[in-house]
């Protein structure tokens, strides 16, 4: 647990518009190690988006440090950050973004093609992860045959097929009903329990309540930063949520709309 | 990975049939207008060759002057100013490879109970070969014949024809000018000159018994007509100089006088036959290559709509890591296989419509290899080219922007 997989420091994000320089992120410092179980939360315009956009190297921060795996990659050239979302990062979308064109087996292939594997290895390996998400019989199918929750949880195994040093999974229930998003959770659980690290957005205080740490971004800034350590909800169902108020809440004076 | 993203490209074609169909259709006509394009104008350019071939080649020959009778003029030819020895002093200059003396006029021929008229040349033999003349069967006759102005005929295939039928002309008498003739060969064939005149319908005899027997002369030993060949094309123009300085100092024409006599370039007509072609399918391969980049730009026209339509699977690419390249190479490698198979498409309807047009009227065709390669070699040029642009637009595009694309 000492090492740590994310390091930021005085990380700050401003987009030009027509009246100035907006500061969508400002000065966000954060360490995450490894084998963590973290929850970002926030309402929308936190600077949330943001700063999962900049975690997972699809945008460079305009100041600070970020510190992937000991290395700093703010300044990065476009070709290395890719190659860090192939390597290191596995995205999990609200929207499952799978390719409708595609079979399952293939969608879950897709990121070994682009880190260069072989044919057989890329099968193999997506067939071993669409087993471990339990979705091995439809390995030939296309996406649209099968539910959002099992898109999703295809989507979890294209996050994990190039082994990543963690997932980062930005509000990946939103489009799911409760009942499969506890399933998804789950899932994200187990995957945890086995070491890896687990980033998630979410603007859902019951969702946010699965992960082990919960911090919570309000106008750019890191407003609160909560460790709970405990599965309070696990497999219980949505009843249990209300019973058991998210634990970030209470430090924020009840001032932040839960989304 | 370049083969997974071939299959890839395969795919995304298959999604949309009929639009990848339309887009290519584009490259189809083009490729196939090339290539019955080329196909056509290199067959009349190999028509050309063959009859420039047949007539012979670096020609020019010299006429005899004209003349004024009270007002009245002869002509070419009119006036006796060329003769035989003009002739042989030419055969003595350097880069002539032929010299014939001619004097030709059509006969009526009398074999048996038939009658047929044609051409008939008086020459020596140089001619045979000034004209590229070869001889089917028998023998040509030698300079011997010439001298003792001997009674043979060489015939072309078509007085052949008409006038022995099926006998064997060979050794048989035939009449010209009511003088006996025996037949000592019978010409190659040739078909039509340029100007449409049958060029087998020609009879060749020895020059001393044509003026005798045959036309007659005022003058002994003048010509009407001589026949020069180069020895290259290129020595045409000095060859031509050189002849016509020899010409004036012979019969002796001061500084300031016409020639008495007159040189044509028989060649040069067929050259400018030849570029006459060469410009048509130039021109014809132009407004053919003209469809190929309307083709082209209905590819790119596509292919912008594509990446536009892709924005959200292109953020999802980026987001799991293809690079620019990666995204740059699958857009420009579907361009080339929407292109590719167009052309091949192209290649096979042009190919048949060649053939077809080659069937049904006869038209000389030449398909060449190079024709296809060429086309091939523009499809993915032009594949490569329309397709660059949108596929660097895709590229381009920002991760978190395509991502969120609806």
């Amino acid at each position: 647990m000492a090492e740590a997989v994310i390091r930021v420091a005085g990380l700050g994000k401003s987009y030009a518009t027509a009246a100035g320089l907006f500061p969508a992120l400002r000065g966000v410092d954060l360490t995450i190690k490894t084998g963590e179980y973290i929850a970002i939360m926030g309402p929308s315009g936190s600077g949330k988006s943001t700063f999962m956009n900049l975690l997972g190297c699809l945008d460079t921060p305009t100041v600070g440090d970020y510190f992937l795996t000991g290395e700093n990659v703010a300044h990065m050239e476009k070709d290395a950050l890719a190659k860090l979302r192939n390597r290191t990062l596995g995205f999990v979308f609200q929207g499952f973004n799978l390719l409708p064109r595609m079979s399952l087996q293939d969608n879950v292939a897709l990121p070994l093609v682009y880190a260069g594997a072989d044919k057989e290895t890329r099968r193999a390996a997506a067939r071993v992860m669409l087993d471990k998400v339990g979705l091995g019989q439809y390995a030939e199918s296309l996406p649209s045959r099968i539910s959002g929750g099992q898109q999703q949880r295809v989507a979890i195994a294209r996050a994990l097929v190039n082994k990543p040093r963690l997932i980062l999974a930005d509000e990946p229930t939103g489009n799911l009903d409760s009942h499969t998003s506890e399933e998804i959770m789950r899932l994200f659980g187990e995957l945890n329990a086995e070491g890896i690290t687990i980033v998630l957005v979410t603007h859902e205080p019951d969702i946010a309540a699965h992960a082990k740490r919960q911090v919570r971004f309000l106008d750019g800034e890191l407003v609160s930063d909560q460790v709970t350590d405990s599965l309070p909800f696990n497999g219980m169902g949505i009843g249990a949520v209300e019973t058991h108020p998210p634990p970030g809440l209470p430090l924020e004076g009840g001032g932040v709309p839960p989304c | 990975m370049l083969k997974a993203m071939f299959g890839e490209a395969w795919l995304a074609m298959g999604a949309n049939r009929l639009r990848s169909a339309l887009t290519m259709l584009g490259m189809v006509i083009g490729v196939a207008a090339v290539v019955i394009m080329l196909a056509i104008g290199q067959g009349a350019q190999y028509a050309v060759q063959q009859s420039i071939s047949t007539m012979g080649s670096n020609l020019f020959i010299l006429l005899s002057g004209s003349f004024t009778t009270a007002g009245v003029r002869s002509g070419s030819s009119g006036a006796p100013t060329l003769n035989v020895s003009d002739a042989e002093a030419i055969s003595e200059l350097e880069g002539i490879a032929n010299v014939a003396p001619t004097h030709q006029g059509t006969r009526q021929l009398v074999y048996g109970a038939q009658n047929w008229s044609a051409m008939v040349v008086g020459t020596t033999p140089p001619y045979l070969d000034a004209r590229a003349w070869t001889i089917a069967s028998g023998a040509a006759f030698a300079d011997s014949d010439v001298r003792s102005a001997t009674r043979v005929a060489l015939i072309g295939k078509t007085v052949a024809e008409n006038l022995f039928g099926d006998d064997d002309p060979l050794g048989k008498t035939m009449r010209i000018q009511q003088n006996p003739f025996t037949v000592v060969g019978v010409l190659g064939a040739k078909g039509q000159s340029f100007d449409g005149r049958d060029q087998d319908d020609t009879v060749i005899i020895p020059l001393s018994t044509a003026q005798r027997k045959v036309f007659g002369t005022p003058f002994l030993g003048s010509v009407r007509m001589i026949m020069v060949q180069a020895e290259s094309g290129e020595a045409m123009p000095q060859t031509e100089k050189s002849v016509v300085a020899l010409l004036r100092q012979r019969h002796r024409l001061r500084e300031g006088m016409p020639n008495d006599f007159f040189l044509r370039n028989l060649s040069a007509v067929a050259e400018s036959e030849a570029e006459t072609t060469r410009t048509m399918s130039i021109l014809l391969g132009a407004i053919a290559s003209i469809s190929l980049i309307v083709g082209g730009i209905g590819i790119m026209n596509i292919m912008l709509v594509s990446v536009t339509e892709r924005t959200r699977e292109i953020g999802i690419r980026m987001a799991i890591g293809a690079r620019q390249k990666d995204i740059l190479t699958q857009f420009l490698l579907e361009a080339v296989v929407l292109s590719f198979a167009g052309c091949l498409l192209g290649l096979l309807i042009g190919l048949g419509v060649a053939l077809g047009i080659n069937f049904f009227t006869g038209m000389v065709i030449v398909i060449s290899g190079s024709a296809g390669l060429i086309a091939f070699a523009v499809a993915a040029a032009v594949g490569i080219f329309f397709g660059w642009y949108p596929a660097r637009k895709a590229a381009q595009l920002d991760p978190i922007e395509a991502l969120r694309y609806q």
